[in-house]
């Protein structure tokens, strides 16, 4: 681990160095278990019978963590606990009050398709709240503070070959806006929702997720904010038996953005995937987190998040808890994280968190690296005559491109890779 | 008609005990057409010299030369030497993630030539050279050497051979890893691309076992960084039958 060059006095409290001053890239941060330096990339695998090993952070387990519907069990957040401290609260104050939208965001459905219907839930109107509990303070405001929420419904046995788009535009920069977003998908349905984020507002939107019985279905959520947006969200899913749920999120514009994405499973025989890309640039603070949940046996997941950054004070933070519970026998489960920095003055944070709480299970493992380009990459790529700068571009582009192909919609993959053509040109790749 | 030419090479490393000094002071020649082949106990340097002819920034030359028809090769950056048409076949292919063999096959192919393959005859070309090395065709879709098998991953780089079309090629135990069928597939691809472009070839091996299929002219046999002897191809057949040891006794003495 190495320490920031210009580290100055750490702050601590009970010990634990916190605020800005803590241990930065190049060696990136220390908490969570087995993080690497720059350009290594740890890789650690549990698993297989009989070995049992449980691993409490700092924060303690994440099966301790309060979750609820109830504004009274949520604090206004200091900044010291586990899960704000790397979040800039002074910019997230106006979303964080229990406070009544302003200027609503328009959530539209972009195209009319047979067996989806859009309606409304109130506060506390099943199947609303049945699958999303608010798991910190943002949430449950967000939560509270929309008293209807939009329904999006695709009946049993639909199998949709478009994907529905649904877009949600902030109407008013700096204006606080709440919304809740249930997506059902009815047993043996398959779809593909893309949530997409455009315009400006002090966001504050939940997504509840219910994938049912043998279902196959894809969260897109596409965050191309004006740059002067806050948006916070927990964007929770429960995965029905032998159901298929995939989940990504893609995070380019906006000045604050911080989304929690979480899944836990209904059964047996599901199936998780969960996909990050971010793209950090001065000034943007990006922050990402991941809980996998497997309370139930036999079910598997992998989480994928990739980030990359450039200028002054881009800033990331990815956060990947998996909890296997004593009951999860069976689970197989992998997370991974990696962060390329390309120009100085940039910084992410990568925390994976592991807890397994039974050794009967396939496989658990975790990895993250962050650092700059990797050199084995490019010298494999010029030894065949790739001029430096091609090369360069190549594999930074390739980088990013793991993530767009596992979204696997074509037209929406196109319109990526032309926003993050953009953000190249910005440092010049 | 080229010459490779190799003087007095010295090469360093640094290690986490300090510089430790691998080739110590290697003379080859290689011309057009000619295949020499560099046998060697695990340690001996035969890998570093082969990474140290591509250029790669770990290997440190502290004297000697490398020349191809006079040009200076320690002058040239990686990609040059790779334009030049010298082609490093790895020992350890790497993954690049998200880059697709087909945009990795045109762009090196581009780079290489100075100018784009003409889009029907290069797309024939890659299938068929890929059907030659018994190459599935849904690999030109996957991402470069990502998830592929050690002995997929030789076969890549051998497809790559054929392809790019090189003066001099320098294969880094190609056939370590590969079981017979796969050996004769890649040496197959080894000879084709030998007679085709009158290519030069240093295959660098510590068996002897692919010497079966891809016939040396000459045999140098590698020993704490010197060549220590060299011959015709009767040399492998001695090694074959007695090994290293004759070689090594004297170092340990």
């Amino acid at each position: 681990m190495t320490k920031s060059a210009s580290a100055e006095q750490a702050e601590q409290v009970e010990g634990v160095e916190v605020g800005e001053a803590r241990i930065s890239i190049p060696g990136m941060s220390e908490e969570g278990e087995n993080l690497a330096t720059a350009h290594e990339e740890t890789e650690h695998t549990h698993g297989g019978l009989g070995e049992s090993t449980t691993k409490a952070q700092s924060g303690g387990s994440r099966a301790d963590r309060t979750t609820s519907l109830s504004v009274a069990d949520f604090a206004v957040p200091t900044g010291r606990e586990e899960e704000w401290r790397f979040s800039p609260l002074k910019k997230l104050g106006r979303v964080l009050s229990d406070a009544a939208t302003q200027t609503p965001v328009t959530i539209e459905l972009r195209k009319s398709a047979e067996g989806v219907t859009h309606g409304e839930l109130a506060l506390a109107q099943s199947p609303r709240g049945t699958v999303f509990s608010a798991a910190d303070r943002a949430a449950v405001v967000g939560y509270s503070q929309s008293a209807q929420a939009d329904y999006i419904k695709v009946a049993a046995d639909t199998e949709l070959t478009e994907p529905v788009f649904i877009d949600i535009t902030g109407e008013a920069a700096g204006h606080r806006a709440n919304a809740h977003i249930v997506l059902e998908a009815e047993a043996h349905s398959k779809v593909v929702f893309v949530l997409e984020h455009r315009g400006s507002a002090d966001a504050n939107l939940n997504v509840e997720v219910i994938v049912r019985d043998g279902a196959d279905v894809t969260v897109v959520s596409l965050q191309r904010w004006d740059g002067d947006a806050i948006h916070v969200g927990q964007q929770d899913a429960e995965i029905g038996r032998d159901a298929k749920y995939k989940h990504v999120s893609i995070t380019l514009g906006g000045e604050v953005v911080r989304l929690n994405s979480n899944v836990r499973y209904a059964a047996e025989g599901g199936e998780a995937s969960m996909y990050g890309l971010y793209f950090a640039d001065a000034g943007q603070h990006l922050e990402h987190r991941s809980f996998v949940d497997h309370n139930s046996p036999r079910n598997s997941s992998n989480v994928l998040y990739k980030g990359a950054l450039q200028g002054q004070d881009a800033r990331t933070v990815w956060v990947g808890d998996v909890l296997i519970r004593k009951a999860a026998e069976g689970t197989d489960s992998y997370e991974k994280n990696q962060n390329l920095i390309l120009t100085d003055g940039a910084r992410a944070d990568s925390i994976p968190n592991l807890e397994i709480e039974t050794g009967l299970i396939e496989g658990a493992g975790h990895a993250s690296s962050t650092g700059r380009f990797d050199e084995n990459h490019l010298f494999y790529l010029m030894a065949r005559g790739i001029p430096e700068k091609e090369a360069r571009q190549l594999v930074v582009r390739g980088f990013l491109n793991e993530i767009v192909q596992a979204i696997g919609v074509d037209s929406i993959e196109d319109t990526i890779h032309q926003d993050l053509e953009n953000e190249l040109e910005i440092a010049g790749f | 008609m080229s010459t490779l030419e190799i003087k007095d090479l010295h090469v360093s490393i640094e290690t986490e005990q300090g510089v430790k000094e691998i080739l110590k002071g290697v003379t080859l020649t290689i011309n057009s057409g000619e295949i020499h082949a560099i046998m060697g106990p695990n340690g001996s340097g035969k890998s570093t010299l082969a990474s140290t002819i591509a250029g790669h920034p770990r290997y440190n030359v502290t004297s000697g030369t490398i020349t191809m028809d006079g040009e200076n090769v320690l002058d040239m950056a990686v990609d040059e030497r790779a334009r030049a048409g010298l082609f490093l076949a790895m020992q350890y292919p790497v993954e690049v993630p998200g880059v697709t063999m087909t945009n990795f096959l045109r762009t090196a192919k581009t780079a290489i030539d100075g100018e784009a393959p003409k889009l029907r005859t290069w797309a024939k070309d890659v299938r068929s050279a890929m059907e030659k090395l018994k190459i599935d065709a849904d690999f030109a879709n996957r991402n470069v050497n990502e998830g592929f098998s050690g002995g997929e991953k030789k076969r890549v780089e051998i497809l790559q051979l054929e392809l790019f079309k090189p003066k001099f090629a320098v294969l880094d135990e190609t056939d370590s890893g590969l079981d017979i069928d796969a050996l004769r597939v890649v040496s197959d691809g080894v000879n084709r691309a030998q007679e085709s472009n009158d290519m030069g070839t240093l295959l660098i091996t510590h068996y002897t076992r692919i010497l079966n299929y891809i016939k040396p002219d000459y045999v140098h046999v590698f020993v704490d960084g010197r060549v220590a002897e060299q011959g015709g191809p009767e040399l492998a057949d001695e090694l074959e039958a007695n090994g290293y040891d004759r070689f090594l006794a004297p170092a340990q003495a």
